[in-house]
């Protein structure tokens, strides 16, 4: 290609590059600059204000050295074992059920799907009130004379994170069983009649064929689930502030109160370089094994 | 089989063996489903029967309780008199901050992402691949590791605090999964259609208008859909990028039940939180089909 006819590739297709823009920015100043930008911050000593002031790795040392960062941690992790566990789990076999031919299947599914339209906000406060020891659930059952029912998941520091667990699959079971649905309704009728005229039982037929065969949609489910979980924020917000005292906090938390209300920027900043590490850790092994072989998206 | 029998006039049975309506499977299936429905819609139930009580009755009762003396003050009260901070005029304020940040924000994020899904469909240009993979990638990037320098960005250009810094939040988080949803969509239509109206010298925005938007209706359902939901569900973004009279519904409303003034008014909450989830509710029972298609085709693709 001659040098001359650079500028004519520049002007082409003029349109879709002006067009194109928003998107050209979003990409390189938002992804990419201000993930940099905040990564390279996490190494000063900003408090009130970003300064570059290198401290080296010292926000680092004080994150892991710091209570509620550990408990964050170990919230984070027992909150997405369960998550994921569940979800796929309870997924499913909802979505097993809703494919055995039955009647009101529509009606089914809408049920099990309309908490994924509500809000976190509006998921935790409900949960918020019906785990209420006062009033809900532990009130119900002391009612029917078991006096000394204790589950108050809420107030009690150690099993705190499982009330937020159970809010937060009440919201997203229904996504991953719709997924799960679109995924066995996507296989092959034939392999159904095969397996009948070999005789073999309906649930080995999904555990030892159907399953295997959904290998894309249990992965795009992980996916979806795995970076809901870094994110968690308004759920515990709403139900929980991150207490009894700081036994349901999360990252994600701890990076917003450490920005915006501790004046503690740097903390901020290298709390939330370790989210975006995580998500790496679990996102380049995914995308390189799905799009590093092969060159398309 | 008896699917074999293939000539009726013998008078044999034939076709499938019809199924019993009270199988052990079939009762063990509906029991399972129906158990499971109850306990999806209790939360739903429980907070329209408790915005329906009034204090006294609470206070005596438990949360599963129907409602006996029905009243509508809390409603009203979370409507109009629910106090947050200085505030008193209600959840009214939050709703009309929610609907001026959810219009433009829907308007603006589709125009954007339909014209780049365009763009990246029927117009590529060098780089533009790059740029859209970046675009994937950055979909799984915290929003937690953007925030603090987007509020920088948007105080230099005067815009923090105000309802547009958070359109534009919007738009640019909407951005990834939506440019997807159109690109995939309109890489679909064939490509024929597109070449005959270059050969007719039509332009790029001539093309755009005339042949892509007419047949690509019922993706921008989609597409409103799933922002109208989202946007209006946000919380982090109303929190960070407004000011305590812009807050939107969300944030208002968490301010409102978890403030840690006064006496706990559960009812007066719990009728707050409907009239906060009502919105995404009812786009949810009118959209039916369409809503769980946006979720799945944005979800799968992704």
């Amino acid at each position: 290609m001659s040098a001359g006819k650079r500028p004519v590739q520049l002007w082409r297709n003029l349109s879709a590059k002006i067009a194109a823009i928003p998107m050209i920015l979003t990409a390189l100043v938002i992804f990419v600059g201000c993930s940099l930008w905040t990564v390279f911050y996490s190494f000063t000593n900003s408090k009130l204000l970003p300064k570059v002031k290198f401290v080296g790795l010292n926000q680092y040392e004080r994150l892991w050295s710091t209570n509620r960062w550990l408990i964050s941690i170990e919230n984070l992790v027992i909150y997405g074992i369960c998550t994921l566990i569940f979800s796929l789990l309870i997924g499913f076999l909802l979505a097993a059920l809703l494919d055995q031919k039955i009647r009101f299947e529509n009606t089914f599914r809408s049920i099990l799907l309309y908490p994924f339209a509500l809000s976190f906000i509006v998921t935790g406060l409900v949960w918020q009130w019906v785990l209420n020891p006062q009033f809900g659930i532990q009130k119900i059952i002391r009612d029917l004379g078991f006096e000394n029912f204790a589950f108050d998941p809420l107030y009690n520091p150690d099993i705190v994170i499982y009330g937020v667990l159970i809010a937060g699959l009440w919201q997203g079971t229904g996504l991953i069983m719709c997924l799960m649905l679109a995924g066995i309704r996507g296989i092959d009728q034939e392999i159904w009649k095969a397996a009948r005229i070999d005789g073999i039982q309906t649930w080995k037929t999904y555990v030892f064929i159907v399953i295997p065969m959904m290998r894309p949609v249990f992965i795009t489910s992980l996916v979806i689930i795995a970076s809901g979980i870094v994110r968690v924020y308004d759920l515990v917000v709403a139900q929980t502030g991150g207490g009894p005292g700081i036994a349901s906090e999360v990252p994600a938390k701890y990076v917003y109160d450490y920005m915006f209300q501790n004046q503690n920027l740097g903390q901020g900043f290298a709390a939330s370089t370790m989210m975006l590490l995580t998500v790496a850790i679990v996102i380049v092994p995914w995308a390189y094994l799905e799009f590093g072989s092969k060159k398309h998206v | 089989m008896s699917e074999t029998v293939s000539d009726p006039g013998l008078g044999e049975p034939f076709g499938p063996k019809p199924r019993k309506r009270f199988s052990r499977r079939n009762i063990f299936i509906y029991g399972t489903l129906i158990f499971v429905s109850l306990y999806y819609l209790l939360p739903l139930y429980v907070m329209v029967a408790t915005s329906l009580k009034g204090m006294p009755e609470i206070r005596l009762g438990n949360v599963f309780a129907p409602p006996v003396d029905i009243t509508f003050a809390p409603w009203v009260k979370a409507w109009a008199e629910a106090c947050t901070g200085l505030n008193c005029d209600g959840l009214s304020r939050g709703f009309w901050n929610s609907v001026r940040i959810t219009v433009p924000s829907v308007v603006v994020s589709i125009i954007i992402a339909s014209v780049n899904g365009y763009a990246l469909a029927n117009w590529r240009f060098k780089g533009s691949d790059t740029f859209f993979t970046i675009l994937i990638v950055g979909a799984f990037i915290p929003y937690q590791v953007m925030i603090y320098p987007i509020v920088i960005v948007l105080r230099e250009i005067g815009l923090y605090g105000s309802i547009w810094g958070l359109v534009i939040v919007h738009s640019i988080f909407g951005m990834p999964i939506l440019t997807l949803l159109f690109r995939n969509y309109f890489t679909s239509i064939p490509e024929e259609l597109f070449k005959a109206a270059r050969v007719d010298g039509a332009s790029f925005w001539g093309i755009y208008f005339k042949i892509m938007l007419p047949m690509a209706l019922p993706i921008f359902v989609v597409a409103i859909i799933l922002q109208v939901t989202g946007i209006w569900n946000d919380f982090l973004f109303g929190v960070i990028y407004t000011k305590p009279d812009t807050y939107p519904m969300t944030v208002q409303l968490n301010n409102i039940v978890n403030s840690v003034q006064g006496v706990k008014e559960y009812n007066v909450n719990m009728a707050a939180t409907i009239l906060t989830g009502i919105v995404p509710l009812v786009i949810y029972f009118i959209s039916g089909k369409l809503f769980v298609r946006g979720i799945a085709e944005g979800a799968v693709k992704g």
